[in-house]
């Protein structure tokens, strides 16, 4: 039982999902779903732990041998990262019981069940699968579901955001599948570490060459680099709010660590950081996602969108520290990359409360709130300060290393931009706390009350995640820095 | 009990908030912890004095990081000062917000107590990592007290305030910060600093950084939030503005020149020099502006900047009498600018008043307030009898010291300054023309009676502090002891 915990944690939410639609009932569907992703949950929560203690788990499907079969390969990064997604979505799941109410119309609740515990599967999929083209077939899960959920807002504009999504997704996954079949054409094989083995012998063919940029660049898509981060916001804005938060805190992560797996593992640092420039593209990049992102966010009037704008520069933090290319850069990527998944996923959620309650998530709507729903408010308010990067918040310590790596490399120019640019930050998020805390209520909100338990626990469950892993870097230090350790030991 | 200090207000939090309906109840909250604060500052003033370390190790963070404090004498001075005046600040607040009628007023008391105890973390943190968690807290946590009006000017002032403090803090502090961690591998407060000689090139750019990243130290041109700071109610000005935030700048500069720099590597650098002018040059601009100020609260946010380059000077004259100076100026500018600062708030709710303009004949109206309000000018300005004197008598000593003699000038030059535009408030309070209108309606109308009490107790202060300076002193005497710095005098 044991031995087949890497591909039961996928199998699981993959047979829950039709089953969701047989059970029709829509309080027992929503039990159901968090059952399930509770114990894809615990299972990775052994593996995680089985890895630490014993190294890499490989675990052959249907018992073919590598390269033949299909292999999963479980280690420190992708255990990390799995128990970061699973962690993320059963605390989703918890709130979407009531969010979903106000949201959906009642006999959708088991669609959404459905696309959500798919786009779970695939995102436990790619984390763990160590075949490309298995990695193409859960990523094309993890979308196909995603344009589902985003389609399912109430707002008729999520039909469209939707499809821009599913035009841009698309590409994307067009874009990968002919890296794939480049490489595979090249090498013949599909398993990542047989390909890492391979490819150095043919690497300087133009084949790889282009096989690696259809790759990175589909990829860029995925995880919505700048400037191809177009689809993001608006998918983000018109999404149910816990669709939001679910997308937010997991799929943009799982697409870095797509990127992190090719780049280090199977392409190797040798390739990727000595014959081409990617480095330098990464650094630019990075940069102007973070600038351009953070300065559309300030001028949002919509909450969701103004946080979407804010993930996007985000994502170029985590960027810039893989264009270090250097192990501490890593360390500080894969740190933000799960303090960041907290922060985006208190933060949604807590709109998604107050959209539960007013029905809006229009930054004026939100005047006045501060008295009505103070917890929700304060919740919104300690992830803008995390998001800025205050001491004793997880941003802080993603922040701090970051710079800390920017130095190390020598590029402290860079290391000065990051630090002006937690100030755009700051920008954004006190505006929002000038219009909560500091502004008459602009509609009429006499019966406006805090957030449902339901919703109030697992928001501050997160909220104070923040700050407990602000404080006790241990587990995600250490498995990041261990990580990135094995990443370069290669 | 170092924990304690910090945790008594902090804790007094949610007590204020239930006792939100009653507000005798959450006022008496405020009270009773300011009490049992002063009670554990001064038992932990005994015990220092007593020669007993106290120290006090929180969880590794990461890297070597922790949080961490330790009980200095500077650190000791600092929080008892702050202590003190908390308690008769709360006093002089139920006063005042009740005199009033300002909104919201247990978010007032919330954030009041938060910033306290974060101004405690900033006295007792043993390393520069700690004291930087508290200075952000304090920096947030004062932000609501400022825009506490609510109304578009406060917001506006607001944003200046939390602009202007995090820009510094975030991009001077935190990255001289981490180029200190990243040359040094700690960021332990140490006598004698933590510099080698290998990296006394790169020191003499963190200086700047640092001395630039304590925005709250208010050197120009990053003052521009004091004076926005002042749409605050008059008890955040006169606690915070006049002692908490400002000092914890000082404080803070202060700490970092003697226990990171040090100041045997501080007298080498290029860049202490140019610092120690552009210190000057605040202080003296900063008191040209004051005299063109007509709003009350804004000549003394102008004078407070003033002031602050005088502790600025001490820390960075790098001299044991400039360290002395600088530190008791904590103490004394504290108490002189709180009791201007009271009287200030007290002539608003009396009288309604806030121009300079308006005041003339007020002295007979409201004769407390105002010779309260002269004696904490002459201790700003420095004459005896208040403490003021002291202080500056030992920055000049350090000025002399190290033959900077322009610098000896600028500290002459602005406390004739400061006589030009503080002396004449009062004066023209107590001596007008007998033509004037003003003194033929004059009944006395004072302040409400917390309010006066609490205002004269601090100009009682300024004064005992001229003739019993020796607790003071020792302290600042042992703060030099403990950095390791010789001090002949």
């Amino acid at each position: 039982m044991i031995s087949h915990f890497p591909i039961l944690q996928v199998i699981i939410p993959l047979l829950a999902a039709p089953l969701c639609l047989f059970l029709r009932i829509p309080r027992l569907v929503g039990l159901f779903a968090i059952l399930a992703s509770l114990t894809a949950f615990l299972i990775s929560f052994a593996l995680l732990n089985q890895v630490i203690e014993t190294g890499t788990i490989e675990y052959w499907l249907g018992g073919w041998e590598p390269p033949w079969g299909i292999e999963y390969r479980i280690d420190l990064l992708n255990g990390y990262l799995l128990l970061l997604v699973t962690l993320m979505s059963t605390i989703v799941l918890i709130a979407a019981q009531t969010s979903i109410e106000k949201e959906l119309p009642e006999n959708r609740h088991a669609f959404f069940y459905v696309a959500y515990l798919l786009c779970l599967t695939g995102l436990l999929g790619i984390l763990a699968t160590a075949d490309t083209f298995n990695l193409f077939v859960f990523l094309e899960i993890s979308a196909l579901s995603s344009y589902t959920l985003i389609g399912l807002g109430t707002d008729r504009r999520a039909l469209t955001a939707a499809y821009q999504y599913l035009v841009m997704g698309t590409i994307g996954a067009t874009f990968i599948i002919i890296g794939v079949g480049l490489m595979y054409m090249m090498t013949g094989t599909l398993n990542m570490f047989d390909l890492a083995e391979r490819l150095p012998a043919v690497s300087n063919s133009r084949t790889i060459l282009c096989a690696f940029g259809f790759f990175i660049v589909g990829v860029c898509l995925k995880l919505a680099l700048f400037p191809l981060h177009l689809w993001l916001p608006n998918a983000y804005a018109w999404a149910p709010s816990v669709a939001t938060a679910f997308l937010a805190a997991t799929s943009t992560k799982v697409a870095v660590y797509v990127l992190i797996r090719y780049v280090f593992t199977v392409f190797g640092v040798s390739f990727v950081g000595v014959s081409l420039p990617l480095g330098h593209i990464f650094l630019v990049l990075g940069l102007a996602g973070i600038f351009a992102a953070s300065v559309a966010a300030i001028y949002q009037l919509n909450i969701k969108r103004l946080f979407a704008y804010s993930s996007v520069a985000q994502i170029g933090y985590m960027i810039l520290g893989l264009a270090m290319g250097t192990k501490l850069g890593l360390t500080a990527t894969l740190l933000h990359l799960f303090n960041h998944a907290l922060m985006k996923a208190a933060i949604f959620l807590a709109i998604g409360a107050v959209v539960y309650r007013i029905g809006s998530s229009q930054l004026y709507h939100f005047a006045g709130l501060g008295r009505k729903m103070p917890l929700t408010m304060a919740a919104i308010v300690v992830g803008g300060l995390s998001l800025v990067g205050v001491p004793l918040t997880v941003g802080f310590v993603s922040k701090w290393y970051l710079v800390v790596a920017l130095l190390e490399r020598g590029w402290w120019p860079v290391a000065i931009l990051v630090l002006i640019s937690s100030l755009l930050a700051v920008i954004y998020v006190w505006r929002i706390v000038e219009w909560i805390y500091f502004t008459p209520a602009r509609i009429i909100m006499d019966d406006v009350q805090e957030a449902p338990l339901t919703q109030l626990i697992p928001i501050w469950i997160l909220v104070l995640a923040n700050i407990y892993f602000g404080i006790d870097t241990e587990l995600t230090l250490g498995v990041s820095n261990l990580a990135a350790q094995s990443l370069f030991g290669q | 009990m170092l924990l304690l200090t910090m945790l008594v207000p902090a804790g007094s939090v949610p007590a204020i908030i239930a006792a939100r309906r009653h507000p005798n109840v959450r006022e008496g909250v405020t009270i009773v912890a300011s009490l049992i604060v002063i009670y554990l500052v001064s038992s932990l003033y005994t015990v220092i004095s007593g020669g007993t370390g106290v120290e006090l190790r929180g969880p590794e963070i990461f890297g070597g990081l922790m949080i961490a404090f330790r009980i200095e004498p500077l650190g000791m001075l600092f929080s008892l000062v702050a202590g003190y005046l908390w308690l008769v600040t709360s006093v002089y607040s139920i006063g005042y917000m009740r005199g009033h009628g300002e909104q919201n007023q247990t978010r007032f008391y919330v954030c009041f107590a938060v910033a306290i105890s974060s101004v405690m973390g900033i006295a007792y943190a043993a390393d520069l990592f700690t004291l930087f968690i508290f200075y952000e807290i304090l920096t947030l946590s004062t932000y609501p007290l400022v825009t506490h009006a609510g109304t578009i000017k406060a917001k506006k002032g607001g944003r200046v305030y939390l602009g202007v403090l995090l820009t510094t803090s975030i991009m001077f502090l935190l990255m001289a910060m981490i180029g200190t961690w990243h040359l040094t591998g700690t960021l332990d407060f140490r006598p004698g600093g933590i510099f080698d000689q290998s990296t006394a090139a790169a020191a003499a750019v963190l200086l700047p950084l640092f001395v630039f990243g304590v925005g709250k130290a208010a050197i120009m041109p990053f003052h521009r939030w004091l004076p926005s700071a002042m749409v605050a109610p008059t008890p955040v000005s006169a606690l915070l503005h006049a002692v908490a935030v400002v000092k914890a700048g000082v404080f803070s500069v202060l700490k970092i020149c003697v226990y990171i720099f040090g100041l045997d590597l501080l007298t080498t650098l290029p860049s202490t020099d140019i610092l120690l002018y552009l210190a000057g040059a605040t202080v003296v601009l900063a008191s040209l502006v004051a005299m063109r100020q007509d709003n009350l609260k804004a000549r003394l946010a102008y004078s407070t900047v003033s002031q602050l380059g005088y502790v600025t000077i001490g820390a960075l004259l790098a001299t044991g009498a400039g360290a002395l100076g600088g530190a008791m100026h904590i103490a004394m500018h504290a108490f002189g600018k709180i009791t201007l600062f009271f009287c200030a708030g007290a002539i608003m709710v009396a009288s309604h008043k806030t121009e300079v303009s308006q005041m003339r004949g007020l002295g007979y109206r409201m004769p407390v307030t105002m010779t309260a309000f002269l004696i904490g000018s002459l201790s700003i300005i420095g004459l005896p009898p208040t403490g003021g004197t002291w202080s500056k008598w030992y920055l000049m000593i350090g000025a002399i010291e190290t033959d900077k003699w322009v610098l000896m000038m600028i500290l002459m030059l602005s406390s004739l300054l400061n006589i030009a535009y503080l002396l004449p408030i009062p004066i023209r309070a107590f001596w007008v023309d007998h033509e004037s209108d003003d003194r033929s309606g004059a009944v006395m109308q004072e302040a409400p009676l917390p309010v006066l009490l609490a205002l004269s107790v601090t100009a009682i202060g300024c004064i005992v502090l001229f003739f019993y300076t020796q607790p003071l002193y020792e302290l600042a005497l042992a703060f030099l002891e403990a950095a390791g710095i010789p001090y002949g005098g």
